[in-house]
């Protein structure tokens, strides 16, 4: 997971974003460019503009200035909650987001994300009674059917517990390794850390910093936080007045 | 669209126990309003004593005799009789609450009637722990006394024509078993007017004759008048009904059978489209159908068209087997009965996706939509005159804003072959549906 971003091989390219709600700035002037393949975490503390940002991306949101370059059909989205149907089965959900997207082969499309998430053995039962980790697994092949070259995932461990968190990185790890752009939101520091090729820090709307980890952790390190990530990452939103 | 519909339909395929509540019960609603409209009051229970002596039930009225039982039997026609012996029994039933009341026929009662001088006395005890119910029950016997006095008095004037015409042109009178024969004022005058042509010009008996002769004539002028004037006093009002609202009566049967329907298909469709819509946003997949998947207007569209479709064919079947086994119906007017459904349908469903779209949560929608469904067709249903005029304007003004009453017309006009129109509430409803579809497209903008 080498974090590479240059304009000459950027699957997506974000330009001045700015969203007001009424009098609220929740993002102000925002641009980034992503490379392809590239897994990048957008952290930041609550209200920091994350979600917005990720819709915005995805095209439920439109921004009030400022353009994204990859338009919102060839972005696979999959929202924070599981957005598929409990009465259907995972089968069905499939075949169903396939026929709605205009996948040209649906069958073979339902076929290689049961695979590719694991869930073929589970194909038949309703997602309603699936855990929380399957539910996600889910979400995200629905996400994926069209196989967009962005995938767009909206805090997509918040719900799960560790053994399945370490399933759900590896099935994203997986796909970045195939060339796909993952961008993801988080609460969870250490997960940026751990699984992000380049982290984007939001605070108040506004983007503070964009570099790898390890980037972020060696400008925290100026502020002595002995190697803690996530201590380093709160100071340094503290000492730029967040 | 279609595979969010077919979507749809297999999520109620899977949910039998919604379907089977959504469909039972509007039915069973709709069915015990249309029983209620139709059905009308149930008969009272009241206790009733009769102490008229067997032997003494036929009396003698004018030389004519009359049965009691006959007049009873009316009496009896629109309540519940439970026949007691003594009036100790019928207060007991009265008090304990057993019968809403206790109706007396004293022993004397066809003696005073017969007597044509006397007024007869009925004695009514009431249980009145509930005023509602002393009311009616006092509204039924007055009603019934009153159609016995009708009868009664009916028989009276037939027995005083009688008179009139024996003192008119004579005849045969009974008087105590002895038959008496009456000249009558005709043969009278005939007799008076012989005498008096008889007597010389110059009699002076002539004047007085003369006066008596005149006498005669004014009273046989007046008495040939008298049975008209009879009839008037018995009956001095009598009701003629004439329809002002068009050249038909509904058959309430028939009006049971749309306001059945309609409430089913108001209950089912609202309750449906607003679910359908809460839940995409309960299964927090609305976001990722709205962004490029399927638009909002055709989201709405789709919901909009599986909830009337599945209402029309709950309500279509309803009709059928209604006007098949227990009413009878125009079947040449079924196309009719076709565009009115799924019109009100359509209607109904854009209502639902509004409510849903307003409400966003699954149990909030179903409790909005029952919250505004059954005041609404409350509304639909206050008849003119049973309120002020002002506020049936104002009942009206709001009952314009809902599809129940145009559904309410539109249906009646299907069912019922009359001179009001069915195009009129076609149009109505089809201004109600784009009204509430673009409600519920505005409130998709906070949905998500």
């Amino acid at each position: 997971m080498s974090p590479v971003a240059t304009s000459d091989r950027a699957a997506l390219a974000v330009t001045g974003i700015t969203k007001r709600y009424g009098e609220r700035t929740a993002l102000r002037d925002v641009s980034f460019e992503i490379a392809s393949g590239e897994l990048v975490a957008v952290i930041g503390p609550n209200g920091a503009g994350k979600t917005t940002l990720l819709s915005i991306l995805a095209g439920i949101a439109s921004a009030d200035a400022g353009s994204v370059s990859c338009p919102p059909r060839d972005v696979g989205w999959v929202p924070q909650q599981p957005a598929v149907y409990s009465k259907l089965s995972v089968r069905e959900n499939l075949r169903l987001f396939a026929r709605l997207e205009r996948v040209a082969d649906v069958d073979a499309a339902v076929a290689r994300m049961l695979a590719q998430a694991d869930l073929a053995d589970r194909a038949g039962d309703e997602v309603g009674r699936l855990s929380g980790g399957n539910k996600q697994r889910v979400n995200i092949a629905v996400g994926l059917l069209a196989e967009p070259r962005v995938v767009l995932l909206d805090e997509p461990s918040s719900s799960l517990d560790p053994r399945q968190r370490e399933r759900l990185w590896g099935f994203i790890g997986e796909l970045a390794s195939r060339g796909t752009t993952v961008v993801y939101s988080t609460h969870n520091v250490q997960e940026a850390e751990r699984y992000a090729d380049r982290v984007l820090v939001l605070a108040d709307g506004e983007l503070l910093f964009t570099g790898s980890p390890r980037e972020l952790e060696s400008t925290a390190d100026r502020y002595s936080t002995g190697g803690d990530f996530e201590a380093a990452f709160v100071r340094f939103l503290h000492e730029r007045g967040h | 669209m279609r595979w969010l519909l077919l979507k749809d339909l297999q999520i109620l395929r899977r949910s039998p126990l919604l379907v089977v509540l959504l469909i039972v019960y509007p039915i069973v609603i709709s069915l015990l309003i249309g029983f209620a409209l139709s059905g009308g009051p149930s008969k009272p229970k009241i206790a009733v004593l009769n102490e008229i002596p067997t032997n003494q039930r036929t009396f003698d009225l004018g030389g004519r005799a009359v049965n009691a039982d006959e007049y009873t039997a009316r009496l009896f026609g629109s309540i519940d009789p439970t026949f007691v012996h003594t009036r100790a029994d019928a207060l007991k039933l009265v008090r304990d609450g057993r019968v809403l009341a206790a109706v007396i026929l004293p022993a004397d009662i066809t003696e005073k009637l017969a007597s044509g001088t006397q007024q007869a006395t009925i004695e009514i005890a009431y249980n009145g722990e509930d005023a509602v119910k002393q009311r009616y029950v006092e509204s039924v016997i007055r009603s019934r006394i009153a159609d016995v006095n009708a009868a009664l008095s009916k028989r009276f004037e037939q027995i005083t024509v009688r008179y009139i015409n024996l003192l008119l042109d004579g005849g045969s009178l009974n008087v105590f078993g002895r038959d008496l024969q009456v000249l009558g004022l005709t043969n009278a005058k005939k007799i008076l007017d012989g005498a008096i042509a008889s007597l010389p010009g110059g009699s002076p008996l002539r004047p007085a004759l003369g006066q008596v002769d005149r006498f005669a004539a004014i009273a046989i002028q007046n008495l040939g008048a008298s049975g008209a004037v009879l009839q008037s006093v018995s009956e001095p009002v009598r009701a003629q009904a004439t329809n002002v609202a068009g050249s038909r009566r509904t058959p309430l049967d028939s009006y049971a059978v749309a306001v059945a329907v309609t409430v089913s298909l108001m209950f089912l469709t609202v309750l449906l489209a607003s679910g359908l819509l809460a839940l995409e946003r309960e299964e927090h997949a609305f976001t990722r159908l709205v962004r490029g998947l399927v638009s909002r207007l055709g989201l709405l569209l789709e919901k909009i068209g599986l909830a009337a479709l599945c209402s029309f064919t709950v309500t279509f079947g309803m009709v059928l087997a209604l006007g098949a086994f227990f009413v009878e119906l125009d079947w040449g007017r079924l196309p009719l009965w076709i565009v009115a459904l799924a019109a009100g349908g359509i209607a109904f469903a854009a209502m639902g996706v509004a409510i849903g779209g307003v409400a966003r949560e699954l149990r909030a929608a179903s409790l909005l939509a029952f919250l505004l469904a059954l005041p609404v067709a409350f509304l639909a249903l206050v008849p003119s005159g049973a309120v002020s005029s002002g506020l049936y304007d104002v009942v009206n003004g709001i009952s314009a804003i809902f599809p129940f009453k145009p559904t309410l017309q539109a249906l009646d006009a299907a069912l019922n072959a009359g001179q009001r129109s069915i195009v009129g509430p076609l149009l109505h409803l089809l201004a109600v549906a784009v009204g509430y579809t673009v409600i519920a497209r505005i409130a998709l903008r906070r949905f998500g």
